[in-house]
């Protein structure tokens, strides 16, 4: 069933609505929340995928599922990260206020609508910059709790960082602040679907609902993710600016000191850096976008000190 | 005066960016740091530094500075934004005041904003001419983070009307002002009028109020500035909201600053393509108009007016 999350009236003869899709009722409930950045499209493809599957067997089903293909409606369709009138990133706008402005509204809306539920996963697709393997990522203050379910969701990676680069004001950590227990997921690029990675995730979310109670229909068994902390994780970014061009493989294992790409400069016809991994070890992050600057974020190895 | 380059940013397409300063005083003093625009559209945050470093140039050539004084304002951090008429970061977007205390290692804005709080950090005092992310006019005043190391007795020099306390909320704490609070600099963050354009009027009270603060401070001998105002502090929740309810095109019928009586018509949402009024909107109080949203389409569930009831028991 088609619900209204929320509704606010737009300036010229439209509303702004955010709309759930709510399957099976009663029992445990699970949340599959995505678009709340514009430009990071993999979850549609899981939002779609996921329904499809389940309209098709209901009686496997024993719960509810609510599924917000997007929670940012108007980035999504202008093609915006951010929500497109005020220029604000959403996921920083969380808990919301119901008193505040438009968009801390409609944060609050989405967030009381989904407290209280049993699971919630936020899918995220990195940006347009970078391309990301399937993982979920989970504060340390919240890896006790999360970690179980987060090994059911067939990601190649568990990401646990440090609390100290928590933001407070993303949808996950309100939520999980909430008593709601909430799973970051990041995949793919941004402004494209990557459906290998959309049908991993999809495998994923059954087995955990399987795990949940919520569904007896068959899952094949879904392989053990890489657990890891920010001590293992090297980050390689730009000193300069210019044009990247990647020489490694993303998803594929590097050696220390293997070549990841160069950093040239078109105008002069000179190669500005090359850069090389400091770690052996998985290239899980992988620059998409070629222009760069100095800082810009070039590639994440697992595998560091 | 000293003019420095504080830091640069190189560019693949563009010229290499330099965020320079403008130093008063003694170079080993830290006394006082001005911030000026770090979006692009914060335009007449750049215009009132600029209008600052004219008076402190001034200032300081007729020996009124004193000599325990240093200073350093910092017009724009940000010109790779203003010169494209992008808001954030025009590579990436990202807003170079949500990243403090920023990070050397980091993306491009962390790198940024890491360099721009090495420079302004340890200081006594901090001012960073800010603005607000909804379009609208401000009464000018002046506003603290109550992250419990403020001294808001200290924001009465600036003579400015009012001062309001705000209980950060999580999107605060990665902002320069709320940093600069917690690594011990008092930090003040002065709202005028603008933001996209120029207000003569606002920016010489803004540049007024930094001067009545450096003479109350002892940093400065020199009176030459418009006479303050006592201040009256609040905290920011006891402002009455006005939220729209209905979208469409808000017609003013009210100014900040105007005194309101409950019930007045503070504006009316007009159908954009009829005219007909979708809605009044009215005070809830009786007091003063302190923020009223641009005449422009607004839509519904937004910020349209916030009144400070003369009641604030």
């Amino acid at each position: 069933m088609i619900q209204h999350v929320v509704r606010v009236p737009l300036p010229v003869g439209e509303d702004l609505v955010i709309q759930k899709n709510r399957i099976g009722s009663g029992g445990k409930r699970l949340c599959i929340v995505t678009g709340t950045h514009g430009d990071e499209l993999e979850g549609q493809y899981v939002a779609w995928r996921l329904a499809e599957l389940l309209r098709a067997n209901p009686q496997k089903l024993h719960g509810t599922v609510d599924i917000y293909p997007a929670a940012n409606p108007l980035g999504i369709s202008t093609m915006t990260r951010g929500i497109p009138m005020c220029d604000l990133d959403m996921n920083r706008t969380f808990p919301g206020s119901t008193g505040g402005s438009m968009s801390e509204y409609i944060a609050a809306c989405l967030m009381e609508d989904i407290r209280g539920a049993d699971t919630c996963i936020d899918i995220h697709a990195s940006n347009v910059f970078l391309r990301e393997i399937p993982q979920v990522r989970i504060s340390e203050d919240t890896a006790e709790a999360l970690l179980p379910s987060a090994k059911y969701l067939n990601m190649n990676l568990v990401w646990i960082y440090a609390a100290a680069t928590v933001l407070e004001s993303t949808l996950a950590y309100s939520l999980n602040m909430a008593d709601t227990p909430t799973l970051v997921v990041e995949m793919g690029v941004g402004l494209r679907i990557t459906r290998a990675y959309g049908e991993q995730l999809i495998k994923g979310i059954f087995s955990l609902m399987v795990h949940m109670g919520m569904w007896d229909g068959p899952v094949s068994p879904v392989a053990p993710p890489i657990v890891s902390s920010d001590g293992r994780v090297s980050f390689v970014n730009a000193s300069c600016p210019g044009i990247f061009l990647p020489t490694a493989r993303h998803a594929e294992q590097i050696e220390a000191g293997g070549e990841l790409g160069k950093i040239v400069d078109p105008l002069t016809g000179t190669v500005r850096e090359t850069l090389r991994s400091p770690a052996t070890g998985l290239l899980f992050t992988l620059r998409e976008y070629p222009v760069v600057y100095e800082g810009s974020l070039l590639a994440r190895i697992l595998g560091g000190a | 005066m000293e003019v420095l380059t504080l830091f640069t940013t190189e560019t693949p397409y563009r010229e290499p960016l330099p965020v320079k300063g403008w130093q008063f005083g003694s170079p080993r003093k830290r006394s006082l740091a001005v911030v000026g625009s770090m979006r692009g559209n914060e335009l007449q945050q750049t215009y009132i530094c600029a209008r600052l470093i004219q008076r402190l140039e001034k200032i300081e050539a007729a020996g009124e500075l004193d000599g325990d004084c240093g200073i350093l304002v910092i017009p724009c951090v940000n010109q790779f934004s203003m010169n494209v008429k992008r808001r954030f970061w025009a590579a990436d977007n990202t807003d170079i005041n949500r990243m403090f205390p920023g990070y050397e290692g980091g993306e491009t804005t962390q790198r940024i904003a890491a360099r721009l709080f090495q420079v302004v950090q340890d200081y006594t005092y901090g001012v960073q001419l800010a603005s607000f992310y909804l379009p609208g006019d401000f009464l000018p005043h002046v506003r603290i983070m109550e992250t419990g190391y403020q001294r808001s007795e200290e924001a009465t020099a600036f003579g400015l009307p009012y001062l309001i306390l705000r209980t950060p909320q999580p999107y605060d704490t990665t902002t320069l002002n709320y940093n600069l609070q917690v690594w011990n600099t008092q930090a003040f963050s002065l709202y005028t009028k603008e933001t996209d354009g120029v207000d003569d009027e606002s920016a010489q009270e803004a540049v007024s109020s930094v001067l009545r603060f450096l003479y109350a401070k002892g940093l400065s001998h020199s009176q030459d500035y418009s006479a303050g105002c006592a201040t009256t502090l609040f905290r920011e929740v006891s402002l009455h909201t006005v939220l729209s309810t209905y979208g469409g095109l808000l017609m003013r019928r009210c100014e900040p600053g105007d005194t309101v009586e409950r019930g007045a018509l503070l504006a009316e949402i007009l159908d954009p393509c009829t005219c007909e009024v979708k809605e009044r909107l009215r005070s809830d109080c009786r007091g003063q108009v302190f923020f009223a949203h641009k005449t422009q389409l607004i839509c519904g569930h937004e910020v349209a007016f916030r009144v400070l009831p003369d009641d604030r028991a």
